[in-house]
């Protein structure tokens, strides 16, 4: 009996929790003015894509899905390439000012990054980096999350292993691409997927450093579009899934790998 | 380690400067300029020629403390870290013992179901959630109407706003949450359970004396983490509400965008942002101190 309530409790709750989900797919597929009735529709009558086409086609969100993608891979592909380097950098060598330098690095942690982006915004505007892609590249190139997550997985790696790589005439760097960089492979995708969800989610850095809406990301495209079509959710509803289904499918692939993230404590909004 | 030495400095120094380099330029110089800004009446005049810019010294705090939209500001993420905090907690450690619960089979796709609202993306469900809260045809006063609750303009009564977005807040992060609460449960020793069942302990004993002593330094971990990310609430008003009605949903991080983007009084801005770092210090700061007493 008590089994039974248990499963229906949490049957009921999931749904509710993802109806929103539900609701939002379904009305992106739905003709003008078809989910501002009352009572709801929760499931259109004839399924239609105008919205999506008017989307792709006449409003430019094709073109901040392709900035989206590029963007979130860039970052992605930049920062575990530096972050890999320093975390192994910091786990098998010695060097002065090793500790001090990685506490002062922990600083990034603290401060929120809204402190940083009025400064910032002034810097790439004065280099004509405003409203580029480099413009949100530059900021996430590094940073000590996953510089100590990878520093801690280095660290398990026996030295005897880097050892006999040099002693058979192995560069510093082709010991770090050779033999570092495949055994960290776990690490790597998990930091991977928390960096791509993470530049695609943003919203407030994108907004400020991106003043030109063939350079916005989805995210912001969405809020400007949000402006003019205030009665219009069908169309807003198609904009919203094209914008979560990437990183729902992304996330569903690599679960695994992202839970781990969060395991250690690491995934920030 | 023993045989590091033997690896070279000189490479070590190569392997780190692109990061430490990125993170000096992007991060560490931009922080010490916001804090100078701060000190200064850089304005939308200064955007074009620097050298109009004057130290004020202290006159943005002082501006800041006699101005009463940014106490309100202060005052609406204050309600709203205080009101979603707890409500994040309870719902997500609920969750978690559901899930640890050993009569509960396919918990992958519960788990599963909790967890999606979190790896979303911010705007698209603020936005879902904006029509989610339509006063006529929104689903959330549709549902309400079936158990004979009268429907409400959510985001449009200044008192039902920001609990509006406290709980499309709650929806979205909880997942995150939960995961960490998991992993504290299944942290806590089965045999310690066991024991308590021998002398004769109920369950609401167990949970009271074994779960929540258990589970504290997770509860605290989690509760900072809600903390200082709750603190930096800008995306769903910003979509949902444009920080109205009233000004009732204007937080710190949006007051400080539309000082510094949309007035462009940038030193003034400035120092909002270092009043929202000092507040996250605090938080941070606290959270170490609980942590060292509760390992004493």
């Amino acid at each position: 009996m008590k089994k039974i309530l248990l499963y229906i409790f949490l049957v009921v709750s999931s749904i509710a929790t993802l109806i929103p989900f539900l609701w939002m797919i379904s009305a992106s597929f739905m003709p003008d003015g078809k989910a501002s009735v009352y009572p709801p529709v929760f499931f259109p009558t004839e399924i239609v894509l105008d919205q999506y086409v008017h989307l792709l086609t006449r409003l430019s969100v094709a073109r901040s899905l392709l900035n989206s993608i590029i963007l979130s891979t860039m970052v992605t592909f930049f920062s575990l390439f530096f972050n890999s380097m320093a975390g192994y950098a910091f786990a098998k060598y010695r060097f002065a000012g090793k500790s001090k330098l990685f506490n002062l690095l922990l600083v990034n942690m603290i401060v929120p990054s809204q402190v940083t982006m009025l400064p910032l915004f002034l810097m790439l505007k004065s280099i004509g980096l405003i409203n580029t892609y480099m413009a949100i590249l530059v900021t996430g190139l590094a940073n000590i999350f996953g510089i100590f997550l990878i520093r801690q997985h280095c660290m398990a790696i026996p030295d005897s292993l880097i050892e006999a790589a040099k002693i058979d005439g192995a560069t510093d760097f082709q010991v770090y691409r050779k033999i570092i960089l495949p055994l960290a492979v776990p690490v790597l995708v998990t930091l991977g997927i928390i960096t791509f969800l993470g530049t695609w989610n943003d919203f407030l850095w994108p907004l400020i450093a991106l003043t030109d809406d063939s350079m916005y990301t989805l995210p912001v495209a969405l809020s400007s579009l949000m402006l003019e079509h205030t009665r219009d959710p069908e169309l807003m509803m198609a904009g919203s899934v094209i914008t979560i289904i990437p990183v729902v499918v992304v996330f569903l692939v690599l679960q695994r790998y992202y839970i781990k993230g969060i395991m250690l404590g690491g995934v920030k909004e | 380690m023993k045989n590091s030495y033997s690896f070279s400095s000189k490479a070590a120094y190569l392997f780190l400067a692109p990061a430490v380099i990125s993170i000096l330029i992007f991060f560490f110089i931009p922080v010490i300029a916001a804090f100078l800004m701060s000190f200064t009446d850089f304005d939308i005049y200064a955007l074009g020629s620097f050298h109009t810019v004057r130290f004020i010294g202290l006159k943005n705090y002082s501006q800041l403390f006699d101005d009463p939209l940014f106490w309100l500001s202060l005052q609406n993420t204050g309600y709203y870290v205080v009101l979603a905090t707890p409500i994040c907690i309870a719902v997500s450690l609920g969750a978690a013992l559901l899930l640890n619960s050993k009569l509960i089979k396919y918990k992958g796709i519960f788990r599963l179901s909790y967890f999606i609202p979190y790896i979303t993306t911010l705007v698209a469900v603020a936005i879902v959630w904006r029509f989610i809260y339509h006063p006529k045809f929104g689903i959330l006063n549709y549902f309400l109407g079936l158990f004979g609750i009268n429907p409400a303009d959510w985001l449009g009564d200044p008192n039902l706003a920001m609990p509006a977005i406290v709980l499309m807040s709650v929806w979205k992060t909880f997942g995150y949450n939960m995961i960490i609460f998991i992993a504290g449960l299944q942290n806590i020793p089965e045999d310690l359970y066991e024991a308590a069942s021998i002398e004769g302990a109920n369950e609401w004993h167990k949970f009271k004396a074994i779960t929540i002593p258990m589970l504290a330094p997770t509860t605290l971990f989690v509760s900072i983490v809600t903390i200082v990310g709750y603190f930096q609430l800008f995306a769903e008003p910003y979509i949902m509400t444009q920080g109205g009605p009233l000004n009732k949903t204007l937080s710190i991080v949006g007051y400080m965008y539309q000082e510094g983007f949309r007035w462009w009084n940038m030193g003034y801005s400035a120092s909002i942002s270092f009043v929202l770092f000092f507040i996250i210090l605090i938080v941070t700061i606290l959270q170490f101190k609980l942590q060292k007493s509760h390992l004493a």
